[in-house]
């Protein structure tokens, strides 16, 4: 038999493999049509916004196009112990004159300002000789300015100037770790009394991980005893679960500080049964034990729908082959049983861990000052000082520590053990 | 060795789930030690509940069950110390088959040596050496199902409980597995009690069949006897194919009866029917009836062709004979086949001593 295959053709002579390429391409093409709205919706709503965020935490831009000439004549400016050359002066007068005609040199003292104190005042020193019209341009230029103010013969402000030369700065994320560049550019810790943003993600981080051990030992026997209760009676109790994701958050906030506060259901509760004393009802609200309540209440579907997904397949018969082989109803449970529901513990405690660390109303408004986690952060500054570039780079943050964890894990416990339904 | 005749002893027990209705009633059932028993039966016939309570999965509502002369009601199942082959294997799929079978070994605490002796064991006893680190998902359906046996007699137990353990598998697979399990029974003289719906595997593989209908055992009795000697007529129906007459006992002596049908007599050998007026349903294997029949038989018919069915190795005929149109024949296919043909009449005879009447349907 000879080895080479004949070419096979269609009833119309195109050869087989043409014909057949041509058909999947044509499905291909129908298959990616029908996700493309779904893509672009996607590219609009998530990759485009993260990357916006991206860019806006980084950018520096502002400055870079206010002074062009000064952070070209820096290049040249060599021996930085010593104040730079007559041709920096001279490029920042002439960039300053130029902002000056613009109404544009407030935002630049402002931002110089941030880099170090004390610039305010300085460039405002320099736009009034600039408005008076005092600056002789046809001599030294180093000379005028040095004589204006000491501290434009302080080298640091210009070292200060010279920083902000670079488009893109990673200050924000340094603000966000309570870190900064420091004169000589080295990353500095800010003092010790200052670090709020470090006890934050601390905290953010301890309240997410309780929280996901809550609700992990809260919902594992509810997820077992729905799996194993017969249909008419788990139908009851799937509703009570689920009850909580059919009341809108806000509400179910709410009545949570109707529980929670002092003069509240509980602590009233707890005063009946004589627990504690009328004048000394515990707080636990606006700290972290109302965070802790609210948010396990909140997150406890999360938890218990995987786990109830994963036990729904496990055969009963597994648990009574493992007593009848000789293993106490534990050791059946803790080697047979247990095992077997990983991939929906990995599932429930990564989605409960995610939302928690990133949650928001709740902590909000039941946190008071001790609860309030990173993301109230993150809201405070787009709303509040409008440091928007700060608020996205905390976000970056964010994003990029639930990443971590989600890389951590895979390697734990691996992605493809994960079982969400 | 004397072998105890009452290793596990089921005394009058009664079950009930919902305390109206009895699955399981009265249940008076010997086993001896090392014997192959079969509790064969139609779904709900209360064979798996009495299963379930010897291994303790269940406890029985009334009466008490014995394990070598030992009360076991109130001893939970995982100190009973009895293995048990599931339905569905219930092999461990987090486990290689090395930790499955190692795992009742473990929980007893052996030594690691002779865990690995006894594993080694049991997996040449089902033929699967070197499939100790496959993980049960990589294995094919009947070595599954070795593997949920070798598991069920690694910790050398007294008893092994079998519940429906072939009903997964196809028809081949399933002979064969059939003749292991027996083959493993023999060689280790272990007590087992294998539960099935198919009678063809109970007869197969048993010492004893417990025919079970209705929570009651209709017949305990050894394959042929159980097939040839069917007591009443839900066993002569249930195992083996059986054709039925409906009548009225018009004659009865020692060892024959006359049986009226709608519009004819036959003669029959009374088993339990007593006496005249009796209503009774003669039971008639296909293969007691002759065609053409060379010696004198004290039943003799014609019937008329219905239907011919080729099965390879023997030919049904479905015949027209006495008023019913459902009297089956099989056939053997020898050379000295007849030419059966549809609407032909034939001649038909059978002995009286195989027909068996039995109670009213």
């Amino acid at each position: 038999m000879s080895s080479e295959t004949k070419q096979i053709l269609t009833t119309d002579g195109i050869p087989l493999e043409v014909s057949l390429k041509k058909a999947e391409k044509k499905n291909k093409i129908k298959a990616f049509l029908l996700v493309a709205p779904l893509l672009l919706f996607l590219v609009i709503t998530y990759i485009f916004p993260i990357g916006d965020m991206f860019m806006r935490s980084v950018d520096d831009k502002m400055i870079t196009n206010m002074l062009p000439k000064t952070f070209k004549a820096m290049e040249k400016w060599e021996n930085l112990e010593e104040l730079p050359p007559e041709e920096v002066y001279r490029s920042f007068y002439e960039d300053y004159k130029l902002l000056a005609e613009n109404q544009q040199h407030g935002k630049l003292g402002q931002r110089l300002n941030k880099e170090k104190n004390g610039f305010n005042t300085i460039t405002k020193k320099l736009f009034r000789q600039i408005k008076r019209k005092k600056i002789d341009e046809s001599v030294s230029i180093k000379e005028q300015i040095n004589k204006l103010h000491k501290r434009w013969r302080n080298v640091e402000y210009w070292l200060a100037i010279k920083r902000t030369a670079p488009p893109y700065t990673m200050a924000k994320y340094l603000k966000g770790m309570d870190m900064y560049f420091a004169a000589d550019g080295s990353i500095t810790q800010v003092e010790e009394d200052r670090r709020i943003h470090r006890i934050l993600w601390l905290r953010t981080l301890e309240i997410a991980f309780f929280v996901t051990l809550f609700s992990f030992f809260m919902g594992y026997p509810i997820a077992h005893l729905l799996a194993t209760l017969p249909m008419k009676y788990s139908n009851l109790l799937m509703i009570c679960v689920l009850l909580p994701f059919w009341t809108s958050l806000l509400v179910r906030t709410a009545s949570w500080m109707i529980l929670l506060q002092q003069q509240g259901l509980v602590n009233d509760f707890f005063v009946m049964i004589g627990l504690v004393g009328d004048d000394n009802r515990p707080e636990m609200m606006y700290n972290k034990v109302g965070t802790y309540v609210a948010m396990t209440q909140i997150l406890l579907p999360f938890m218990v729908l995987p786990l109830y997904s994963v036990m729904k397949t496990i055969s009963p018969s597994l648990m009574r082959a493992g007593k009848s082989l000789g293993g106490t109803p534990f050791v059946a449970f803790w080697k047979v049983y247990f095992p077997l529901t990983i991939p929906g513990i990995g599932a429930g405690c990564l989605l409960v861990f995610i939302l928690a660390i990133g949650y928001y109303i709740t902590p909000a408004l039941v946190g008071g000052a001790s609860g309030t986690l990173i993301s109230n952060q993150i809201a405070f500054h787009m709303k509040t000082t409008l440091d928007w570039s700060f608020a996205s780079a905390m976000g970056l943050m964010l994003l990029t520590g639930v990443l971590v964890i989600y890389w951590i894990y895979n390697k734990l416990v691996g992605v493809d053990n994960i079982k969400l339904g | 060795m004397s072998k105890n005749p009452e290793f596990v002893k089921f005394d009058k027990v009664d079950k009930s789930y919902d305390g109206k209705v009895l699955v399981v009633k009265d249940l008076q059932l010997d086993i001896a030690e090392g014997e192959f028993i079969t509790m064969l039966g139609p779904s709900g016939s209360g064979k798996t509940t009495c299963l379930m309570m010897l291994a303790g999965f269940e406890t029985p509502t009334h009466g008490e069950i014995l394990l070598d002369g030992n009360i076991i009601s109130n001893i939970p199942p995982h100190k009973r110390g009895i293995g048990m082959v599931f339905q569905n294997y219930a092999l461990f799929p987090h486990m290689t088959v090395y930790e499955n079978l190692a795992f009742p070994l473990r929980v007893r605490k052996v030594e690691k040596d002779e865990i690995d002796k006894k594993v080694d064991k049991a997996l040449s006893m089902v033929s699967l050496n070197g499939f100790e680190t496959r993980m049960p998902a990589q294995l094919s359906g009947g070595q599954q199902q070795r593997v949920a046996v070798a598991r069920a007699l690694v910790f050398d137990p007294a008893v092994v409980l079998m519940d429906e353990p072939l009903g997964a598998l196809d028809k081949n697979l399933r002979e064969s597995m059939q003749y292991e399990i027996k083959h493993i029974h023999e060689s280790i003289g272990v007590t087992v009690v294998y539960v099935t719906h198919d009678q063809s595997e109970a007869l197969t593989m048993s010492n004893r069949i417990a025919v079970f209908n209705d929570g009651k055992v209709q017949q305990l009795s050894d394959p042929a006897e159980l097939y040839e000697k069917p007591v009443n007529s839900f066993v002569a129906e249930f195992i083996g194919e059986n054709n039925t007459f409906n009548g009225e006992v018009v004659d009865i002596d020692k060892d024959k009866c006359k049986v009226k049908l709608a519009n004819s007599e036959i003669l029959a050998n009374p088993i339990s029917v007593k006496s005249k007026g009796e209503k009774t349903t003669v039971s008639l294997r296909p293969e007691r009836a002759l065609i053409n029949p060379s010696e004198k038989m004290d039943n003799m018919f014609t019937g008329k062709i219905e239907e011919v069915i080729y099965h390879g190795d023997h030919t049904r005929v479905r015949l027209n004979l006495l008023g019913s149109s459902e009297f089956i024949l099989k056939v053997p296919n020898s050379t000295s086949n007849l030419e059966l043909k549809v609407s032909q009449d034939i001649n038909i005879g059978w002995n009286s001593i195989d027909a068996r009447a039995l109670d009213p349907k």
